[in-house]
């Protein structure tokens, strides 16, 4: 009887929180598919059925062709950037350093900060300013001789996004490191010592013993730091404000939605983008599912 | 006695809100904007002063949202009028950009009979009613004018490198030529929505004030030999800019002119706003000309407010529609904005140099609009010629560009 009596609380306590994700998660989910499949255009709403039309024409939009560009240079330089320089800290701290802690804190700090503060920072840093406006990055490598090292950041040529990447590794590596130095901590000493005694070196202790145990974590960082790679808005606009060279589907989406009215156009980008990190996530959501329950 | 001093409390908090809601004033006007601050701000409120000294019974209720260009304010009053709870009245850059919008949604009334009994078709230049209408009615009152086409240009820059103001493409070209020999930046420019800006002004520099217009009503081929050879003159101006224009806003810009970094400066006349803020002298720190080749042109943009369909208040809406176009109410807003009367009679002696000098031309010049801030070209058609641009300033090709601001025009605009 009591058992019940808990069955039914419990349902009716947990029924606000599953109608609203019901409601604001799944039926706009619901909502944006029909409006991407629609005609929509100016202020009032057009459920005209358009068919798969706002989709096709997106594939063959050159803008949405740079942004698919921009979106893959940019997950591949923060993604492999966050991983390598995460892991390489995380190994150095695990060395049993002095002010370990301090440390630690220092490289996670900058993951406390909004992307738009790291932003504008970083809009100062890299600064491509010439000549007597030198300042931020340039300025100092003129200062330290390293005038090669001079260049334009965000606003080089076809490759400015990765620039913007840079500020997005300063800002994630160090919750990689943090992962990483996790997982490190949770492989057996023992391990260690039975390589040793095997007659490993260090190197071949990390690429055969440590590198294979740390696949898991290395997979969470990738799915992490891969759907927030997809999703970037805020850190590009803080840096460069909606410029086409550092344009990306998120960004398409709202100055196509919001400035130009095309609603439908709009919808379906935002589906693409849904679909993009649901690919990535979906997966590992399941595999993650299925490890915990045979635990 | 803790809970009975919070009680108490509650019930005179609870009071006075109720209290407060039932004041003296028989009706209200709720006016929407993205006056949140600077000039802009203070203007509303001398303009609002005006109109609680005329509707003493009318309530005026300030509903403005913060967010650069409205743009976030465009966004929430899309939501309330697609939600059937619209504002009075609310602020829009006078054409296209709200007849393209909210006539196409039914959202606004015509003004025709406000603007007859007021007389204002008497004060307003005749070349700007055309370009404020949709069919023959007028759809907005016009509060203030920005010119867009200022070319602004370091006095003492030119006079080093022995060159006069150029007044058209040529001597424009012949005049950066020589400063770029000089090793001067000849021409000081900022992110993607101030090339949009230059743009427009070297379409009507090259096409002249006629086929310009014609651009915008369909008359005008995008695809023609005279787009191309403006476009081409775009291309060229581009060249003698500064390599890192993509980083900078419009002030980092047009300060580059008048700290003697860059000779020229396309921008519109709030840049005025900012040299004076800058604690800069005119004609000493800094000249303006129109834009070479659009002399005797003023390409204007302007805040407007409009008559919502359904207003709760109609009334009162149009007592404010009466503020904001009444010589008074221009007068109080104007001088403080940095921004010169859409009247042409308004007392000259309230604003600075630069201000009576466009007024004159305000009066007396040919008057077009401005396509980067909404006069020629709705939302979805100037989202389009945007994104044609942005690609254009990445890849240079030319062909491409003209291609997609024809297919712009079938897509959003009047050609078919």
């Amino acid at each position: 009887m009591s058992r019940d009596k808990d069955r039914y609380l419990s349902i009716l306590l947990i029924s606000p929180s599953i109608l609203a994700v019901l409601i604001f998660i799944y039926g706009f989910i619901a909502w944006s598919v029909r409006v991407s499949l629609s005609e929509w255009k100016g202020l009032n709403p057009d459920y005209t059925w358009a068919g798969l039309k706002n989709y096709i024409n997106l594939f063959s939009d050159p803008r949405f062709q740079v942004d698919i560009r921009n979106t893959l240079i940019f997950t591949g330089v923060f993604v492999a950037g966050s991983i390598l320089l995460g892991f390489f800290l995380a190994v150095m701290l695990d060395q049993g350093l002095k002010g370990e802690g301090f440390f630690r804190s220092l490289f996670l700090f900058p993951m406390a900060i909004s992307y738009i503060v790291t932003g504008v920072v970083w809009r100062w840093l890299m600064n491509p300013a010439t000549g007597d406006r030198l300042s931020g990055f340039n300025l100092l490598f003129s200062y330290l001789h390293l005038d090669f090292l001079i260049n334009k950041w965000h606003t080089t040529e076809n490759w400015g996004i990765a620039a913007i990447a840079l500020a997005a590794i300063w800002q994630m590596s160090g919750y990689t490191m943090a992962i990483y130095l996790a997982g490190l901590r949770g492989i057996p000493d023992e391990l260690r010592e039975a390589a040793r005694i095997d007659g490993a070196n260090e190197l071949q202790i990390y690429r055969f013993i440590i590198l294979p145990l740390l696949s898991p974590v290395t997979l969470s960082a990738l799915i992490i730091l891969g759907h927030m790679s997809l999703k970037v808005f805020d850190l590009i606009v803080a840096v460069a404000g909606k410029q086409l060279p550092l344009d990306v589907p998120a960004i398409y989406m709202w100055q196509t939605t919001f400035d130009g009215l095309f609603y439908g156009r709009g919808a379906a980008i935002g589906i693409l983008l849904l679909v993009s990190v649901a690919v990535l996530i979906i997966p590992y959501i399941r595999y993650t599912l299925k490890t915990e329950t045979q635990q | 006695m803790n809970k009975k001093l919070y009680l108490l409390t509650t019930l005179l908090v609870a009071a006075a809100l109720i209290l407060s809601a039932c004041g003296p004033k028989a009706s209200k006007v709720e006016v929407f904007s993205w006056w949140t601050g600077g000039g802009e701000a203070a203007g509303l409120e001398a303009m609002i002063k005006v109109f609680n000294a005329k509707y003493p019974n009318i309530e005026f209720i300030n509903a403005a949202v913060a967010g650069g260009a409205g743009t976030n304010a465009r966004a929430v009053l899309a939501t309330r009028l697609q939600a059937g709870d619209p504002p009075d009245s609310w602020q829009g850059h006078a054409g296209q950009e709200l007849i393209g919008t909210y006539v196409a949604g039914n959202q606004i009334k015509p003004l025709n009979d406000l603007y007859q009994s007021e007389g204002w078709l008497a004060v307003m230049p005749q070349t700007l009613i055309p370009l404020i209408s949709d069919n023959g009615n007028i759809y907005s009152v016009p509060v203030n004018i920005h010119r867009a086409n200022v070319l602004w240009y370091n006095p003492s820059v030119l006079e080093a490198n022995g060159v006069a103001v150029p007044t058209t493409m040529d001597e424009w070209f012949a005049a950066m030529d020589t400063l770029q020999a000089a090793g001067v930046t000849p021409l000081a420019l900022g992110e993607q929505w101030t090339k949009m800006h230059l743009m427009e002004t070297v379409l009507l520099g090259t096409l002249g004030p006629d086929k310009y217009n014609g651009l915008w009503t369909g008359e005008t081929d995008w695809g023609g030999a005279d787009v191309t050879k403006a476009l081409e003159n775009y291309q060229k101006v581009l060249t003698y800019a500064n390599s890192d224009s993509a980083s900078l806003s419009w002030q980092d810009a047009a300060k580059l002119v008048v700290d003697g970094d860059a000779a020229f400066n396309v921008m519109g006349d709030w840049a005025e706003g900012y040299f004076r803020e800058l604690g800069k002298t005119p004609k000493t720190d800094y000249g303006w000309a129109p834009v070479p080749g659009s002399v005797g042109v003023f390409q204007f943009l302007s805040d407007s407010f409009v008559l919502a369909v359904g207003a709760p208040d109609e009334e009162a809406a149009i007592a404010w529609l009466k503020v904001a176009g009444s010589k008074e109410g221009q007068e109080a807003f104007n001088p403080v904005k940095g921004s010169i009367c859409a009247r042409t009679d308004c007392d000259k002696n309230l604003f600075g140099e630069y201000l009576q000098s466009a007024m004159d031309d305000w009066a007396s010049n040919t008057v077009v609009g401005s396509l980067t801030h909404g006069v020629v070209a709705n939302d979805s058609w100037k989202s389009e010629i945007d994104t044609a641009l942005g690609l254009f300033i990445q890849d240079g090709n030319l062909a491409n560009f003209q291609s997609a601001l024809v297919a712009a025009c079938k897509n959003s605009g009047p050609c078919k």
